[in-house]
């Protein structure tokens, strides 16, 4: 004869609680933190560069790279940007915990902007709270326009989103409003920019959203 | 794949429960997993039994319940599972639509023995 004990405990609580704890880390150190999720060949790489160019001059900008492929980080260095390598163990998914051991080795309190790249994948990282203020995910026109009702959760999760590679628009046959209304249905009202990394259209308006966002948290610091 | 660091965080959860209630060995846990959340196959199994070997949860039988996913109409409130082509209400064609449910991802409940039943056999 069993007996049986309620529990009801989400499963990645543990997970949760180090969120927890690298949230309070960022908010003492008065930071904006990003974490930036996409597919292999997105653009996370590209949009990171170029956001820190934009912006090395008025803000101090950290990045830690999860990614398994690590990204150019002599641009970065060129650029003077403290750079963290988080060590993934070929993981699918950055957790809380790995951010959390790679915290020390970021000068937190220098900053103003952590952006934090993580693994190229477009399921397992939605489910893993890394504890900061927004989570961004970049889509791609060469993906496809069905991206968000492929992978609902990831699109669900999002705080701002980017359309990436938008020069190719036209070659490709992207829906825009079939791939805005996926993303709609899911996360109502979600800030959503059209870029292209290449051609730098629509950068103007996520860079100035973004100082909005930094400046906000600035002044909570 | 990331069931390794799933089951790592479901035997933490679980041995904490059984030990609040006195329990000496897990024998199932009960699982409810909506089609929104992480995505969790049926070889976790596999990767519990590992996990958990050499615990009082050795052994123990993973139970799901899974949750689809589903949208509901804010025009004629009709619920319909989520498909992956469209987010359109099949029944007045509405796409003015939500998401109603299949993000669930928790533990709730497990069965133990308790440390009297052991005592009595």
């Amino acid at each position: 004869m069993s007996n049986n004990i309620p529990v009801v405990q989400n499963i990645l609580s543990a997970n949760d609680q180090i969120a927890q704890q690298n949230r309070q880390q960022f908010e003492t150190a008065g930071l904006l933190a990003l974490n930036l999720m996409a597919s292999p060949g997105g653009g996370k790489t590209s949009v990171i560069l170029k956001t820190v160019q934009a912006l090395k001059d008025e803000f101090q900008i950290g990045v830690m790279d999860g990614d398994v492929v690590a990204i150019d980080l002599e641009e970065l260095d060129k650029m003077g940007i403290p750079v963290s390598l988080i060590n993934t163990g070929g993981n699918c998914h950055l957790d809380a915990n790995m951010v959390h051991g790679a915290l020390p080795t970021i000068p937190l309190n220098d900053l103003d902007l952590l952006i934090i790249e993580n693994v190229g994948n477009l399921i397992c990282p939605s489910a893993w709270d890394l504890g900061v203020h927004l989570n961004v995910v970049i889509a791609s026109v060469p993906e496809g326009d069905d991206k968000p009702y492929k992978y609902p959760a990831m699109f669900k999760g999002a705080d701002v989103l980017l359309l990436n590679k938008m020069d190719l628009q036209e070659y490709m046959g992207f829906k825009v409003d079939y791939f805005r209304h996926g993303v709609e249905v899911l996360n109502p009202g979600v800030e959503f920019f059209p870029v292209s990394c290449r051609t730098g259209d629509g950068f103007d308006a996520w860079l100035s959203w973004l100082r909005q966002k930094i400046s906000e948290r600035d002044r909570a610091g | 794949m990331h069931e390794l660091a799933v089951t790592q965080s479901l035997l933490q959860i679980a041995l904490h429960h059984a030990k609040e209630n006195g329990a000496t060995r897990i024998k199932e846990l009960n699982l409810v997993i909506g089609q929104l959340s992480s995505i969790v196959d049926d070889s976790i199994q596999f990767y519990w039994d590992m996990t958990a070997k050499g615990t009082i949860a050795e052994g123990a039988i993973l139970n799901f319940r899974r949750i689809p996913a589903t949208l509901r109409c804010n025009d004629c409130a009709h619920e319909f599972p989520m498909d992956q082509r469209d987010f359109i209400c099949p029944a007045c064609g509405s796409k003015r639509v939500g998401v109603a449910g299949g993000e669930e991802f928790f533990l709730e409940s497990i069965d133990v023995d308790l440390a009297s039943e052991k005592q009595e056999t």
